[in-house]
């Protein structure tokens, strides 16, 4: 029987071992170029160049007069503001009736997954057609309605929300994963109780539902948060000759990072950017972990 | 007892509502997913009719993507990397999980939070420091080189880990226990013992995982420079010839692309939401 200690020792030596791959790689793959990225933001980096100079805080100061990066910054403000209440409630909804279904349970969630592993190219150019002008079943609809057609995704000021839509149709299979897994970990029991009380389908979903939902919901709004400030495929597939819509109206920071570092090789100038979105991220999931994360002790 | 009759009906009533809304809701989420099918299976004449169904399906499209685009290539591409990657994922995730669950050392709180809170950090930071180092050590000529430079990013996932850790935590210890007491190695227990008692967590971080690699674009669009290498969200986004775009292939190619994905899903939806409902997510 060894002693305490070197029970201690053993399992401290063996956790080590395990880890040392694993650690190495965060290191190298993520730690390391992290602060690459906070010096290269320091330099005028351009990798067509022969030499790099120090600069000094200079990207951030032109970064801060980049009137396309500031819209590209409310952009991204927009599409978050938009999709991700947009998703978790839609996700939430389906699920919740999902969750009722019994019959062809299966085949049911199977389809509502369908459009997240639909290839985003093909994805963005059936939404372009769906919400065409001219001859969109969008529109279609809207004129059977006896509503006015509206010019979508060619439009400055409906090209955003339109964007955002086709996001939120493909997260939203994820969501109902999501929300499903997070339901089906509620007792049955805490329902059966609501009703011998005398409480109502609405009252438990306030009281029972929502509440033991908190940790999938302020998963759901940090990840998805996270999620759309790096919104980019969706954008870039959506308009792949004008890269960023009409006037710049679907531009976001990714995409502007992306056209920075890989369309004019201003490596330093789009580590700045990419410094300003780590600071954004790391602020607003502070904020939403604080605010959100609740504890239900039961 | 004389509750339960209208109890009984009204329950009925909310799930035929519940799903006839579902229904309809299947209708609408699903329509974009069915017109790119519809589509892949009109001839090109017919591409931009306004006809729902194609008045003359033809395989046409499928045939072409088979035999004169580099489809089947690409697709193996796309194979190779997600399968390497979620092999390596569900290893090494797995492992560091339940080495943070289950061993007691000091620095354990701090690897743990250290790992989490590279989630924050946004990838498009990173992919910068990575072009770099991968064009400093011309990875992408040669064919293991290339392959490394797509997959690498992935090989293991900060999500994962704090997923099987939750899972970890809940296994009893008796169990690892009794196999110490047996003589039993630390990694034969990891890997013979703690590893198949957590089946349903690694078939959903699987999926999961396999998905966001057959699906991923902004790194290989920038690390991928030689066309033998492209995957295939590349290889399709990339369709955009001079003879402009051939939506009729991108349509079958994409077709193709979710069939296999949604028949997995379809058997293994089960397990999946049973995996992140035992890894933790409720809390």
């Amino acid at each position: 029987m060894p002693a305490p200690g070197s029970l201690k020792r053993h399992q401290t030596r063996t956790a080590y071992t395990f880890l040392l791959v694993p650690l190495v790689f965060f290191l190298i793959v993520r730690f390391v170029p992290t602060l690459m990225s906070l010096r290269m933001s320091l330099f005028d980096w351009n990798i067509l160049k022969e030499q790099q100079p120090f600069i000094g805080l200079d990207n951030y100061r032109e970064l801060a007069n980049d009137a396309k990066f500031v819209t590209a910054l409310k952009n991204t403000a927009l599409y978050t503001v938009i999709g991700v209440p947009a998703q978790i409630i839609l996700g939430l909804a389906v699920a919740l009736m999902l969750s009722r279904v019994t019959a062809l349970r299966g085949l049911y969630r199977a389809l509502y997954f369908a459009p997240y592993v639909t290839p985003i190219v093909a994805a963005a150019w059936v939404w372009q057609w769906l919400f065409s002008p001219q001859f969109g079943p969008v529109n279609t609809a809207l004129v059977w309605l006896h509503l006015q057609p509206q010019s979508f995704l060619t439009s400055p000021s409906q090209a955003l929300a339109t964007t955002a839509g086709l996001v939120v149709w493909q997260n939203l299979g994820f969501q109902i994963v999501l929300f499903l897994a997070g339901l089906a970990a509620i007792p049955r029991t805490f329902y059966e109780a609501a009703e011998i009380d005398g409480a109502s389908g609405t009252q438990s979903f306030w009281s029972i539902t929502l509440p033991l939902l908190n940790p999938t919901i302020v998963f759901s709004v940090v990840t998805g948060t996270i999620s759309y400030l790096q919104l980019f495929t969706q954008v870039v597939n959506l308009n792949f000759t004008d890269q960023g819509g009409p006037l710049g109206s679907t531009m976001t920071v990714a995409l502007y990072i992306y056209q920075m570092a890989f369309g004019r090789f201003q490596m330093g100038y789009a580590s700045a950017i990419t410094v300003v979105l780590f600071v954004i991220i790391l602020i607003i999931t502070v904020i939403q972990l604080k605010f959100l994360t609740r504890r239900h002790d039961l | 007892m004389t509750h339960s009759a209208p109890l009984r009906r009204r329950v009925e009533v909310k799930t035929v509502l519940a799903y006839v809304v579902l229904t309809l809701g299947i209708l609408v989420t699903l329509f974009p997913f069915v017109w790119m099918l519809l589509t892949s299976l009109k001839s090109f004449q017919e591409l931009f009719n306004l006809t729902f169904l194609p008045a003359q399906p033809t395989l046409d499209n499928y045939r072409q993507v088979l035999t004169e685009t580099k489809f089947l290539l690409w697709f193996g591409n796309s194979l190779l990397v997600a399968s390497v990657t979620t092999v390596s994922v569900l290893f090494f995730d797995s492992l560091v999980g339940y080495t943070l669950a289950k061993f007691d050392f000091p620095g354990k709180n701090l690897i743990f939070l250290l790992i989490l809170s590279t989630l924050m950090i946004p990838t498009e930071m990173l992919v910068i420091p990575w072009f770099v180092g991968v064009s400093d050590l011309q990875l992408t000529r040669s064919v293991p080189g290339a392959y490394f430079a797509i997959l690498f990013p992935g090989l293991i996932s900060a999500f994962g880990v704090f997923l099987m850790r939750q899972f970890f935590e809940s296994l009893p210890t008796d169990l690892l226990e009794a196999a110490r007491i047996d003589g039993m190695g630390e990694f034969g227990i990891f890997t013979r013992i703690a590893m198949p008692l957590v089946r349903p967590a690694l078939a959903s971080l699987g999926i999961f995982t396999f998905l966001g690699n057959w699906n991923a674009f902004l790194w290989p669009l920038i690390v991928i420079q030689q066309p033998q290498f492209r995957t295939l969200p590349v290889g399709t986004a990339l369709f955009n010839g001079e003879a402009g775009t051939q939506w009729g292939l991108i349509m079958a190619a994409s077709s193709l692309a979710v069939i296999p994905v949604l028949i997995v899903f379809a058997i293994f939806q089960k397990q999946i939401i049973d995996g992140i409902v035992l890894t933790g997510l409720k809390g």
